[in-house]
């Protein structure tokens, strides 16, 4: 296999042979799906809001359904970076907003309602999905105990014994000084 | 030889490279013993630094056997000799070297020019480390090419550990240099932002130099239990106000000297909303750092102080408190550590068992581990605080 890399590096400089096996743990898998889907559906809601108010009977709301374009596209840039987890949380939020956006277009004279309520079943799935990222993508311990370390001072004559010798120390010094 | 490899943003894999050869008759080749993951490999796994190029090996806290020399070593070092590598490569000729400034020698940044367009000036060269700092292949590998190798290195006397004396290499003289920098008086407070192991070492420093109070503030238990082993006295920042926690322990006065152990990555969390704003600004490129703990020290230190640094910052931080900075008279001080200004001295602690750096690994594993030994300590799992990996 050829690596561009290879030509960068000087002469004694090591060189790729064989490239490891690279480790994405499953949960980023997720969050760079929803990831990309929040961009893509956020460039639509940005570029044409038209057409989706159209489809849920919402004439008259592009301007709102362009600001919600505007969240999703930063949610999923946010979801793509190395703080998914932030990512996936603004998503989960921004779920509620949808619902609550689509429930209030979901009024009986509304020509369009079945559309919505599809819409707002899409939204209730793909919140369960983006709720799973987020937790699966928390960087805390969730399961495993924790450890502390109290005898860990790093002194092995004590942390009372470095105290003492280092003012004795600094008095000395201050002392030869003045 | 096996080396840990960065392909790309969160993507670090054990490859297989050639062994590194001999270029110049100043460079020797080191079999490694143990190298470490460092909080600024940190930055680099989330591409926070500019200037990584795929096929770059990472590391700079490493430690081995000399195995092979080029004829330029004028006697200072030899096949067979143990060494810690500091992460700054020097000349010892230049002007800065002379007068002890290492992490800005003048010679050793083999792209100097991408440093001078960046920075104004040149910096030294470092180990695993961007192309702006000399593109050097690091340390997390089996073997290691150090150029300026007969004066890029610490001798290690016989009956000492590797765990005793890896971190001479970097983050044990970079705890000492924020400590020191603070010319601690024996009536001061000493506050240190982060306990990771450059906060940890920071806090033994401050108790070795003197300071009547130490005060560490992180928001993970593990971290935090750690520091109050060494003496601080620690504050949660994700239970407790750091400003009132701060005055209470100084009777109002605030902290004489602030060190920022955490550099551009401070922690993104709704109760601190100018995280949220960095994080947003750094999405659009319009900021590359998050300097929370800046304008936090700027703050809360008491007028006439010192503000410590060093955290890694990487590029452009908004939102600076230059008003209070200057009204205050604070002095700042920072640099990337200048390692063999201090390694003599340390040396000598460590082997008269003043200290022993090695309270800090949590997890010691082989190299192949690598890469997934990096989101253990990126996610803080397992209770990690350092891990040393053993080629
Ligand atoms: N100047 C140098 O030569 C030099 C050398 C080594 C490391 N460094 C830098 O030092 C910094 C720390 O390194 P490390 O290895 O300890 O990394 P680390 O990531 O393990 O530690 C950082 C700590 O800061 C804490 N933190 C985050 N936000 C905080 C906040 N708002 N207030 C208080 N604490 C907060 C984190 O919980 C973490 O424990 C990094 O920026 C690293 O690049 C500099
Ligand atoms: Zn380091
Ligand atoms: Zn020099």
């Amino acid at each position: 296999m050829y690596y561009v890399a290879n030509i960068m590096r000087s002469k004694g400089d090591p060189k790729i042979v064989r490239s490891g096996p690279r480790h994405v743990p499953p949960a980023n898998r997720l969050a760079r799906s929803l990831g990309w889907f929040s961009i893509g559906l956020g460039a639509l809601e940005l570029f044409a809001p038209r057409r989706i108010t159209r489809t849920l009977g919402m004439q008259g709301n592009e301007t709102l359904v362009r600001a919600f374009g505007l969240r999703e596209i930063f949610s999923g840039i946010m979801s793509l970076s190395v703080d998914r987890n932030a990512g996936l949380w603004s998503r989960v939020a921004g779920d509620g907003l949808d619902a609550a956006a689509l429930m209030s277009a979901m009024t009986r004279h509304n020509p369009k309602k079945h559309n919505v309520a599809l819409a707002l079943l899409m939204i209730g799935g793909i919140a369960m999905l983006d709720y799973r990222g987020a937790q699966e993508t928390a960087r805390r311990p969730q399961n495993g105990r924790r450890r502390l370390y109290p005898d860990r001072s790093g002194f092995p004559k004590g942390l009372a014994a470095a105290r003492d010798a280092a003012r004795k120390v600094l008095s000395h010094t201050k002392a030869s000084v003045s | 030889m096996k080396a840990l490899v960065w392909h790309g943003k969160e993507d670090i894999r054990c490859d297989e490279v050639t062994d590194p050869q001999i270029e110049d008759p100043r460079d020797a080749i080191i079999k490694v013993t143990s190298c470490a993951i460092c909080g600024s490999d940190l930055h680099l796994f989330h591409n926070f630094i500019p200037g990584m190029l795929p096929g770059d090996i990472m590391g700079h806290e490493t430690m081995g056997e000399v195995v092979e020399t080029g004829d330029g070593m004028d006697g200072k070092l030899k096949k067979g000799d143990r060494i810690v590598v500091p992460f700054t490569i020097i000349c010892g000729q230049c002007e800065q070297c002379k007068r002890g400034n290492f992490s800005v020698c003048e010679t050793t940044n083999r792209k100097r020019h991408l440093a001078e367009k960046v920075f104004g000036h040149t910096t030294a060269g470092l180990f695993g480390y961007t192309h702006l700092t000399g593109g050097y292949p690091g340390g997390q590998a089996e073997y290691l090419r150090v150029p300026f190798a007969d004066t890029t290195h610490i001798k290690i006397p016989e009956g000492l550990s590797d765990e005793q004396v890896l971190f001479l290499s970097d983050i044990f003289p970079t705890g000492w240099q924020a400590a020191a920098q603070c010319d601690i008086e024996p009536t001061d407070t000493v506050a240190i932002w982060g306990c990771g192991p450059v906060g940890q070492m920071a806090i033994r420093s401050a108790i070795l130099l003197g300071a009547n109070q130490v005060i560490a503030i992180d928001c993970l238990p593990e971290r935090l239990s750690m520091a109050e082993a060494g003496g601080a006295t620690v504050i949660d920042f994700k239970t407790e106000s750091v400003m009132d926690r701060l005055q209470e322990l100084t009777d109002g006065r605030g902290p004489e000297k602030c060190i920022d152990a955490t550099g551009m990555e401070s922690h993104v969390m709704p109760s601190q909303p100018d995280t949220i704003l960095d994080r947003a600004k750094q999405m659009l490129m319009l900021e590359s750092d998050r300097p929370h703990v800046l304008r936090e020290m700027i703050y809360l230190c008491r007028p006439g102080g010192v503000i410590s640094i060093p955290g890694v910052y990487s590029g452009f931080s908004d939102k600076i408190p230059m008003g209070a900075l200057m009204n205050k008279g604070l002095t700042v001080r920072t640099g990337q550590t200048h390692v063999n200004r201090w390694t003599d001295d340390l040396l000598r602690r460590i082997a008269d068992g003043e200290i022993d750096p090695s309270f800090v690994i949590t997890h010691t594993v082989d190299l192949e581990h690598g890469p997934e030994m990096y989101r253990l300590f990126r996610d803080k799992q397992d209770s990690c605080v350092k891990v040393v990996l053993k080629p």
